[in-house]
């Protein structure tokens, strides 16, 4: 195998790795805000022990975010270093910001969070949990701001030629607010709290039925259960403007989403489907015109197809593209008809007498994580040949002084490193939701009371 | 050329880059230290309160790290590409370490089993040594030079280039310090008998680190020219080396008087000190081209527009209190001896 196709499995395992870990953190941040915020307001014991139990699963995935975000940003030196001269100017720069206005707010804030409880206030300690969540929200904007600004790059000018060329900021806000931005940041944000809310149903469901901390489980379970259903439904708007943005700024990539290959015809819109690259065939279930629909409300107007675009500037993976979209699509539906479904049961007084809801929450905390992932393997392999689109591609990007064994080393390095990782995280967030949110056996014994007075009030 | 209070921004930018590393050098230097000297404790209960020194600090001095790298990589793009694809073995195994001394932290005392906390004291150990030793190894190769093209490119060998005698020593050199560095961190930390213990290891480190600085200060002075040419031509900075003489000396007078405040803003400023020296070995170098001399990085051929480094020396302007506010108040609040009861995670 070559330096670019060793180069891109390793940046792609590596980032996807990653990317497990800073939406739930995320996520988990949110409900750690809200669980301590009504704590300090109410004074209620449960939302304090809720709150402390978060935080410590919340201090698993943020310690894996953390040091496996690192690696990208040597991985840009390393392993794109043409790449990184290129964009060094702008990309840097938000980087750059990325580091000094939020890492530095969440990471600092941290040490408070996780080992202040005794030595501060508790106003103090609620004002780190706000800045390590808020700082995990901006850490995500100036990240989406570098990579949207390779989806649609604005605000810059080309300096140099040849291997010397590269991209200078002519006008920072332009770069910041780039065509894409806005949609996918807001996009992201919600991906996060999806992953973050399901994972926390999930234990509580899970705990509900196992008859284990009940009373504090069916608050948590209700709280967390509107932020589901808003994210979700709100996730809805943030997905369809990001794709009508990705209509007009990326055609090629939006034609291989809905595998849509005359250059100029009404589109239509997959529920699923098969794409047959060679023969330019999908084969699946479509709304005709379905496409066209939803960009220009009317079922005529034509899309600009793949066959625009000279074959050299066309994806080469389209199915996938269609594939990994249609996913995250079809996940995303889900997650909005469940959380509806547990409203509406919840609103019958019903929300936990199935136990067969319970369950399908308690498995549902796999899929957001799923649609983050497919949703940026398919605006990532969507966006190629280009590493910013329309201006370096992938293949122009590399280290040329890195060798393929030297990137092989490596890759097989870090496929084993996070392998174990993987192995530790899953090993010790199983051993925490086991233990569960108290050790305090006082407590527990008090809502054990509260359930069965609960039950004899019956 | 543009300038700001007579300064061009590539040399402003040129000082922030190496104030946040300096920092950095500074800040996880002594996580690096402490950890370095981990494995010397022999009992659990000893090394959870080591641990327990650095917990609630160390993820603050990573992130000027990640400060560092970043406007290393916005303000010389070009120097950033070429010398971390031509260091790629070590700034791969550079990123393992970081994982695994990150997460040993984390881990060890999520689990009773002595085979775990063992496991997770090795690894701690082991990456903290490895991550001290790298450091210096890239800055040595950075001092050394290489071979780069007309594109400044790296044009030398892949995989073990990088280790050669002058980096090593710097490498060892570099894990010398944050030794002695670490172990004075670990007295302000620590009480009893395991303090006594420390005072053991700061003789230690003292030694190692001043044996290995004069070692490598000899190997240099022979063997790497380049490096004298700004002392012969202006004999004033000579004054700089002899600071560093002066603050090195001041930590062995001040740890016999048991003032380790005080020594620990001494090797402080040993590791700033000696990154000021290489900061006139190079300026205006980034990079030396050991064959082509005018194939050298410099600030300015690798610097990123002035409009960017403008805009980021606002960056720095705004944040930069900022950082150092949240680092104030989080010292503060773990300010004084590890409590060794007190509950984490």
């Amino acid at each position: 195998m070559d330096v670019e196709i060793l180069s891109r499995i390793q940046f792609a395992f590596t980032i996807a790795f990653h990317y497990i870990y800073p939406p739930l953190s995320i996520g988990i941040g949110l409900l750690m805000v809200v669980f301590e915020s009504i704590y300090i307001r109410t004074k209620k014991k449960e939302y304090e022990v809720l709150a402390k139990f978060w935080t410590k699963i919340f201090a698993i995935t943020f310690g894996i975010g953390v040091v496996t975000g690192i690696v990208m940003e040597f991985e840009f030196g390393t392993n794109w270093a043409t790449y990184s001269r290129y964009v060094g100017d702008i990309f840097g720069s938000a980087l750059a910001a990325e580091g000094i206005f939020a890492f530095a707010l969440e990471s600092s804030a941290l040490g408070i969070l996780l080992f202040g409880w005794n030595r501060v206030k508790p106003w103090v300690h609620l004002v780190a949990t706000w800045a390590v969540f808020l700082g995990s929200m901006f850490s995500a904007v100036w990240i989406v701001v570098a990579n949207s600004w390779q989806q649609t790059p604005a605000g810059y000018h080309i300096v140099g030629e040849g291997m010397q060329a590269r991209a200078e900021i002519v006008d920072f806000w332009a770069m910041v607010f780039n065509p894409s931005s806005v949609d996918r940041i807001t996009h992201v944000w919600l991906g996060a709290f999806l992953a973050g809310a399901f994972l926390i149903l999930s234990v509580h469901a899970y705990y509900i039925l196992r008859g284990r901390f009940v009373v504090m489980s069916k608050k948590a379970f209700k709280i967390t259960l509107v932020v589901a259903a808003v994210s979700s439904l709100a996730q809805l708007f943030t997905g369809h403007n990001s794709a009508e943005g990705v209509a007009v700024n990326q055609p090629a990539k939006l034609a291989a989403m809905e595998g849509h290959f005359e250059a100029e015809a009404p589109a239509d819109l997959y529920l699923f489907g098969w794409v047959d690259k060679e023969n330019q065939t999908v084969t699946g279930l479509k709304l005709s015109g379905g496409l066209s629909f939803m960009l220009h409300q009317d079922f005529k107007t034509p899309v600009t197809g793949l066959n625009a675009f000279p074959e050299e500037d066309q994806p080469s993976q389209i199915n996938a593209v269609f594939q990994f979209y249609h996913l995250m699509v079809a996940i995303g539906m889900f997650l909005i008809a469940l959380s509806l479904f547990g409203l509406l049961q919840w609103k019958r007084g019903k929300l936990f007498d199935n136990k067969w809801l319970l369950w399908v929450f308690v498995f549902t905390a796999i899929l957001p994580q799923l649609a983050n992932q497919f949703g940026w393997f398919a605006a990532e392999m969507g966006r190629q040949p280009w590493v910013v689109y329309g201006l370096l591609r992938t293949s122009d990007a590399l280290s040329k002084s890195v060798q393929a064994n030297q990137v092989l080393f490596s890759l097989i390095l870090f496929f084993i490193v996070y392998t174990v990782l993987l192995l530790l995280f899953i090993y010790l967030m199983n051993k925490a939701i086991k233990k569960g949110p108290s050790s305090d056996t006082d407590f527990d014994g008090g809502s054990l009371n509260k359930e069965i007075a609960n039950l004899i009030s019956k | 050329m543009e300038t700001l209070f007579g300064l061009d921004y590539p040399t402003w930018w040129f000082l922030v880059v190496g104030g946040l590393f300096s920092g950095y050098a500074i800040l996880d230097g002594f996580d690096f230290g402490a950890g370095a000297w981990h494995m010397f404790f022999k009992k659990d209960s000893s090394r959870e309160v080591a641990l327990k020194a650095i917990d609630p600090t160390w993820h603050g001095n990573e992130v000027w790290l990640v400060i560092g790298g970043g406007t290393l990589f916005a303000g010389f793009p070009v120097f950033y590409g070429t010398l971390f694809s031509a260091m790629y073995t070590p700034f791969i195994l550079f990123l393992l370490f970081i994982i695994f001394r990150g997460i040993s932290i984390k881990f060890r005392n999520m689990e009773d089993m002595p085979w775990w906390r063992k496991m997770w004291d090795w690894s701690y150990s082991i990456s903290s040594i490895m991550l001290a030793f790298l450091l210096g190894v890239v800055l040595g190769n950075i001092l050394n030079g290489m071979p780069l093209d007309e594109n400044f490119e790296y044009i030398g060998g892949g995989f073990f280039e990088f280790l050669n005698p002058f980096s090593i020593l710097v490498g060892v050199t570099s894990l010398a310090l944050f030794m002695m560095h670490g172990a004075i961190y670990l007295l302000l930390k620590t009480e009893g008998k395991l303090y006594n213990r420390v005072q053991v290891f700061l003789k230690m480190g003292m030694a190692f680190f001043i044996i290995s600085y004069i070692i490598t200060t000899a190997y240099g002075l022979f063997n790497l020219d380049h490096l004298l040419v700004v002392f012969k031509e202006n004999q004033i900075l000579f004054v700089i080396p002899f600071l560093v003489f002066l603050s090195i000396a001041n930590v062995p007078r001040l740890a016999s008087k048991e003032k380790y405040g005080w020594a620990f803003i001494f090797t402080s400023l040993t590791i700033a000190l000696l990154l000021v020296i290489v900061a006139f070995e190079l300026y205006p170098r980034l990079l030396w081209s050991n064959d082509v001399q005018e194939n050298s990085i410099t600030i300015y051929n690798a610097a990123a527009s002035t409009k960017t480094l403008k805009i980021m020396m606002g960056f720095a302007a705004v944040g930069g209190p900022l950082v150092l506010l949240y680092s104030y108040f989080v010292y503060r609040t773990f300010w004084g001896k590890v409590d060794s009861n007190a509950e984490g995670y």
